[in-house]
C-alpha cells in the first residue's frame, strides 16, 4: 500500500494533524477519490492545485500514473514558472 | 523514442545551426503585437485609477461617448460580473474573478493604474480625448504599499472578507495576510542546538518588474455572429483564448487566437490584461479595436514580481556540515492573492542536503499592481537571503563558499527541503565545475572582490502539442502550439530533423494558432524544450513509423522488414531483400500512391521534468566615493541536462544573469507617500544595457535528464536566481559590508560606507 506524505497545509484542514497516510490506490486518480472519500475536501483539494512526486519524480495531472505497495509519495504545490 | 545516452550519436542536436525566425527579426519584418492592424480598426485606450485605494462612487461616460469618433466606452457594468473560480492556467494559480477584476475594477480600485474604463476610437487624439472627458467619482481610501506594513494590526485593508488561511487557530479578523505556507521535515530547532555556529540575518527585496520590451499589445475582432479573432503578444495563445472566454462568459470556440511574435514576457506575459477589453469593445462598436499599452502602464498596472523580507537562520558545525536550516518568508502580492511565496519557500533550501529544516511564508495582499510570474518565481528572493547567509557561514567556519556548499549539496537521493527525494540531479558537478573555473582562482585587485551563489529551479512539462507534416518534396513542416521566446523554433526543428535523420534545413518550424493545433500550455516553467520537445518527437516517431510503412508498401514486404536509418528506409536485414535504400523525399513523392498524406500530430501532458541547479561567480569592483558596484567578470555554472541548441541555451543563461544583475544592483519599484508609483519608465527604471557588463560567459553541465529522449533539463528559470547574492557576496569581499537591502544601488552602497565610518 503507498504512504502519502500530507504537507502542512493540508493537515490542519483535513486530516487532523495526520502527517502520513497509508492509502489503497494503484492511480493517482484512485489515489485522489480515495482521498476523498476519507477526508472529504482533500481529494479535490489535491486534484485542483496539488503536484505528486512519486519516488522523487514530479507527475501533475496524471490519472493514469501507477502507483506500486511501498511507493514514497510526496504531495506539493503544483509547480509553474515564468 | 528511448532516452540517448551517448551524445556521440546525435547528429543534429548539440549543434548550433541558424535560428528558423533570424532573418524576419533582424531586418524588422516580424509580426510582433502591435504590428497588425485591419481595415477599420479603432484605437482602444484605457482610463486607469489615480489614487492607490478608492471607492469607485461614480463613472460617467456620457461625455466621453458625445465625441464624434468614440465608437465604443466601457466600464466592469459591460463585463460579466463572475462568481470567483480557482483554477491552474498559464503559469500558476488563479481565480477568474479576480483576474477580471484586475482588467477592470468594479467596486473598489486596488493601486494606482487599476483600469476603471476603456474607450475605442477613429483615432488615437480622440482615444485619449474620450479618456479625459469619462467622470469617476472616487471615495478615497487609506492605502498600504510594504509587505510589513500591509501585515500589521492597524493596516488599510483591501478586502473585508479575507481570513487568512492556514493558521490555528483561524483568525477571526480579516487582514491582509492571504495565507501561510510551511516546507520542511525535522525539527530545525533542535538543529540549531546541535549548531556549533549559527548566523542569522534579515534581508529585503524590491518589487521588480520583468522589463519586456515589448508592451502587450493585441487586436481583436468580434463578428456579428460572435466569432471572434485575437491577435496578441503573449506567452501562450491558449491562455489568452481560456481566460477571454471565462472572463467574457464566451465559448471557447467562437474564439481564435493568433500568436504574434513575443519581445520578451519572462512569465509577465502568462495573464490577460487588454484582450478582454479589446474584446467587448470590438462588440460593442462592430470593428476590430488595437490596445497598445504604453511603457508608463506596463509599469503601473502589469505584473512586477514580489518584494519581501526573507529571516533566515543557518546552524552548522565546525566542519561545514548544517544542522539546522529556517526562513520565514513575506511576500506581496499586489492587489490580489497570489505571490510566489510557495515555490520561494519551496527553492529556499533546496540545493542542500538537510536534517532539519522548515521554510515558512505568508502571500500578503496591498495596494501595488498584481505580481506576475517572473522566472523562477520566488526562488531569487529566498535564494537571495539563504545565499547570502551562506557566505556569512563560510566566513565565520573559515571555509572555502564553494566547499562549504559542496560539503551539504543536494545529490542522488537526498530528501529535499519541500518534501520528495531528488532523482538523478547534477548539484555536484556544478560545484566541481565553478570550482574548477579558472575564473575562481584568479587574482583580483583593490577595491574588488568575488562572490559565489546557487540557485535551484524545479522545472516542469504540461500539455504540449506537436504535429509533423511530410510535404511532397520530403521536405517537413514542424507545427507546435508554443510561442517561441527563446529560440524552440529552432530547437523544435532540430529534434525533429534528429529523429527523422535528415538535415535541419529541411525542416520548417511553425507557431500555430488556436484553431491549427492541438491545446499547448504557456511558454514558461522552462517547460518547452522538454514539454512540446518531446510532444515534436514523438510525432517525428510517428512520421517514421508511417514512412517505414509506406517504404514497405513500395517494396512489397511487411513494414516489420524496414528499418530507418540517416533519413532513409532500408531493408531491416538480409532477407528483407535486396533494396536500394529509400529517402524520405522519395517516399514522400509517392505518398499518394501509398495512402495519402504522411503527417502525425502528438498531444501529451508531459512528466518527468528534470530538476535544475546553477552556480554563479561574480567579480566587482565597488567604488568607495560613489558607492558604484561594477561588474568586472561574470561566470554561470548551470546542469542543463543536454543542450539541443547550446547557442540559446548560453543566451537564456546570459540573460537569466543580466535580469539577475538588475535586480541586485539598479532595479527597485518606488512610491510617493500617495502610494503612485515615481519611476514608470526605462529612464528612472534603470535595467542593465550592454555596455554595463562584461560578456557573461555561460558554462554548459551535462547531467541528462533520463526521462526526455535527448536528456533536456529546462534552462531559463535557474539562471536568474543566484545573481544577486553571488554580487552580495562579492560586494562583501572587496568591503567587509553586508548589504541586506535590495537593489546595492549607488545611495545604499554609500550610506553602508557612511555607517561602517560611524
Amino acid at each position: 500500500m503507498p504512504t502519502i506524505s500530507i504537507p502542512s497545509s493540508l493537515r490542519r484542514q483535513f486530516t487532523g494533524g495526520m502527517t502520513q497516510l497509508e492509502v489503497e490506490a494503484t492511480t493517482f486518480r484512485r489515489l485522489i477519490l480515495e482521498l476523498e472519500r476519507r477526508f472529504p475536501g482533500l481529494g479535490n483539494q489535491v486534484e485542483e492545485s496539488m503536484a505528486i512526486a512519486v519516488d522523487g519524480e514530479i507527475f501533475q495531472d496524471a490519472y493514469s500514473l501507477q502507483l506500486k505497495a511501498g511507493s514514497d509519495i510526496v504531495l506539493i504545490p503544483k509547480i509553474a514558472g515564468g | 523514442m528511448n532516452f540517448v545516452a551517448n551524445k556521440s550519436d546525435l547528429k543534429v542536436v548539440g549543434t548550433r545551426p541558424v535560428r528558423p525566425d533570424g532573418m524576419d527579426k533582424v531586418t524588422g519584418k516580424a509580426q510582433f503585437g502591435a504590428d497588425l492592424t485591419l481595415a477599420g480598426t479603432l484605437v482602444g485606450k484605457i482610463k486607469r485609477s489615480p489614487h492607490a485605494h478608492a471607492r469607485i462612487v461614480a463613472i460617467d461616460t456620457s461625455k466621453a461617448l458625445a465625441i464624434p469618433g468614440v465608437k465604443s466606452v466601457i466600464t466592469a457594468a459591460d463585463i460579466p460580473d463572475i462568481p470567483s473560480e480557482e483554477a491552474f492556467v498559464g503559469e500558476g494559480p488563479t481565480n477568474f474573478r479576480d483576474q477580471s477584476l484586475n482588467c477592470i475594477a468594479r467596486d473598489k480600485v486596488l493601486y494606482e493604474g487599476h483600469a476603471v474604463a476603456a474607450v475605442a476610437a477613429t483615432s488615437s487624439a480622440i482615444a485619449d480625448a474620450a479618456l479625459a472627458a469619462i467622470e469617476v467619482t472616487y471615495e478615497v481610501l487609506p492605502h498600504v504599499i510594504d509587505v510589513e506594513a500591509a501585515m500589521a494590526e492597524d493596516a488599510p485593508i483591501l478586502f473585508e472578507g479575507m481570513i487568512t488561511q492556514g493558521v490555528d487557530p483561524k483568525p477571526t479578523k480579516a487582514s491582509n495576510i492571504v495565507k501561510k505556507v510551511a516546507f520542511g521535515h525535522g525539527d530545525w530547532q533542535a538543529g540549531m542546538a546541535e549548531a556549533d555556529v549559527v548566523v542569522e540575518g534579515k534581508y529585503d527585496t524590491a518589487a521588480v518588474h520583468q522589463a519586456y520590451i515589448e508592451p502587450h499589445a493585441c487586436i481583436a475582432s468580434v463578428n456579428p455572429d460572435g466569432q471572434t479573432t485575437i491577435f496578441a503578444s503573449s506567452q501562450g495563445q491558449f491562455m489568452i483564448r481560456q481566460y477571454t472566454a471565462k472572463i467574457l462568459g464566451m465559448d471557447i470556440a467562437d474564439i481564435r487566437v493568433t500568436p504574434a511574435e513575443i519581445g520578451g514576457g519572462f512569465g509577465g506575459k502568462t495573464i490577460v490584461y487588454i484582450e478582454p477589453l479589446a474584446v467587448a469593445m470590438s462588440r460593442q462598436a462592430g470593428r476590430p479595436v488595437k490596445i497598445v499599452m504604453t511603457r508608463d502602464e506596463v509599469f503601473r498596472a502589469s505584473g512586477p514580481t514580489s518584494g519581501g523580507t526573507i529571516e533566515v537562520k543557518i546552524g552548522a558545525k565546525k566542519d561545514g556540515t548544517i544542522t539546522g536550516a529556517y526562513a520565514m518568508v513575506k511576500l506581496q502580492a499586489g492587489a490580489f492573492p497570489g505571490s510566489p511565496v510557495a515555490p520561494a519557500c519551496m527553492c529556499a533550501f533546496a540545493m542542500y542536503d538537510l536534517k532539519n529544516v522548515m521554510a515558512e511564508g505568508y502571500d500578503v495582499v496591498s495596494n501595488r499592481a498584481k505580481v506576475a510570474a517572473y522566472r523562477a518565481p520566488g526562488a531569487p528572493i529566498s535564494t537571495f537571503a539563504v545565499e547570502s547567509v551562506m557566505d556569512e557561514l563560510a566566513i565565520k567556519l573559515g571555509m572555502d563558499p564553494i566547499d562549504l556548499r559542496m560539503k551539504n549539496a543536494a545529490k542522488q537521493g537526498t530528501k529535499a527541503s519541500y518534501g520528495p527525494v531528488f532523482p538523478v540531479i547534477g548539484f555536484e558537478e556544478v560545484l566541481e565545475a565553478a570550482k574548477a573555473h579558472p575564473h575562481w582562482t584568479a587574482p583580483l585587485g583593490p577595491n574588488q572582490g568575488r562572490g559565489v551563489a546557487t540557485g535551484f529551479w524545479f522545472n516542469i512539462g504540461g500539455e504540449s502539442s506537436a504535429s509533423v507534416f511530410v510535404n511532397e518534396d520530403g521536405s517537413v513542416s514542424v507545427v507546435s502550439g508554443s510561442p517561441d521566446i527563446g529560440g524552440s523554433r529552432a530547437s523544435m526543428a532540430m529534434m525533429a530533423a534528429e529523429v527523422l535523420g535528415i538535415p535541419y534545413e529541411k525542416v520548417r518550424p511553425i507557431i500555430g494558432d488556436t484553431a491549427q493545433i492541438g491545446i499547448t500550455g504557456v511558454t514558461g516553467g522552462s517547460r518547452v524544450t522538454f514539454a512540446t520537445g518531446m510532444a515534436t518527437t514523438q510525432a517525428a516517431e510517428r512520421a517514421v513509423d508511417e514512412l517505414k510503412k509506406r517504404a514497405a508498401m513500395i517494396w512489397d514486404i511487411s513494414p516489420d522488414a524496414v528499418d530507418w536509418k540517416d533519413g532513409e528506409a532500408v531493408p531491416a536485414g538480409a532477407n528483407a531483400g535486396g533494396f536500394d535504400p529509400l529517402p524520405l523525399a522519395a517516399i514522400a513523392l509517392k505518398a499518394a500512391k501509398t495512402g495519402g498524406p504522411i503527417n502525425a500530430e502528438v498531444s501529451i501532458n508531459a512528466q518527468g521534468a528534470g530538476a535544475a541547479f546553477g552556480a554563479h561567480i561574480a567579480d566587482v569592483e565597488v567604488d568607495p566615493e560613489t558607492g558604484f558596484v561594477k561588474i568586472l567578470r561574470y561566470t554561470a555554472v548551470q546542469d542543463v541536462g543536454r543542450a539541443i541548441h547550446p547557442s540559446y541555451v548560453e543566451g537564456q543563461i546570459q540573460g537569466g544573469a543580466t535580469q539577475g544583475i538588475g535586480w541586485a544592483l539598479n532595479e527597485e519599484y518606488i512610491y510617493d507617500k500617495n502610494g503612485r508609483m515615481d519611476n514608470a519608465g526605462f529612464l528612472d527604471y534603470r535595467v542593465p544595457v550592454a555596455s554595463d557588463l562584461p560578456m557573461i560567459e555561460a558554462v554548459l553541465v551535462e547531467v541528462p535528464n533520463p526521462r526526455h529522449p535527448f536528456g533536456v533539463r529546462g534552462v531559463g528559470e535557474v539562471p536568474i536566481i543566484p545573481p544577486m547574492a553571488a554580487i552580495g557576496n562579492a560586494i562583501k569581499a572587496a568591503t567587509g559590508m553586508r548589504l541586506v537591502s535590495l537593489p546595492m544601488s549607488p545611495p545604499k552602497v554609500r550610506a553602508a560606507f557612511d555607517a561602517a565610518k560611524g
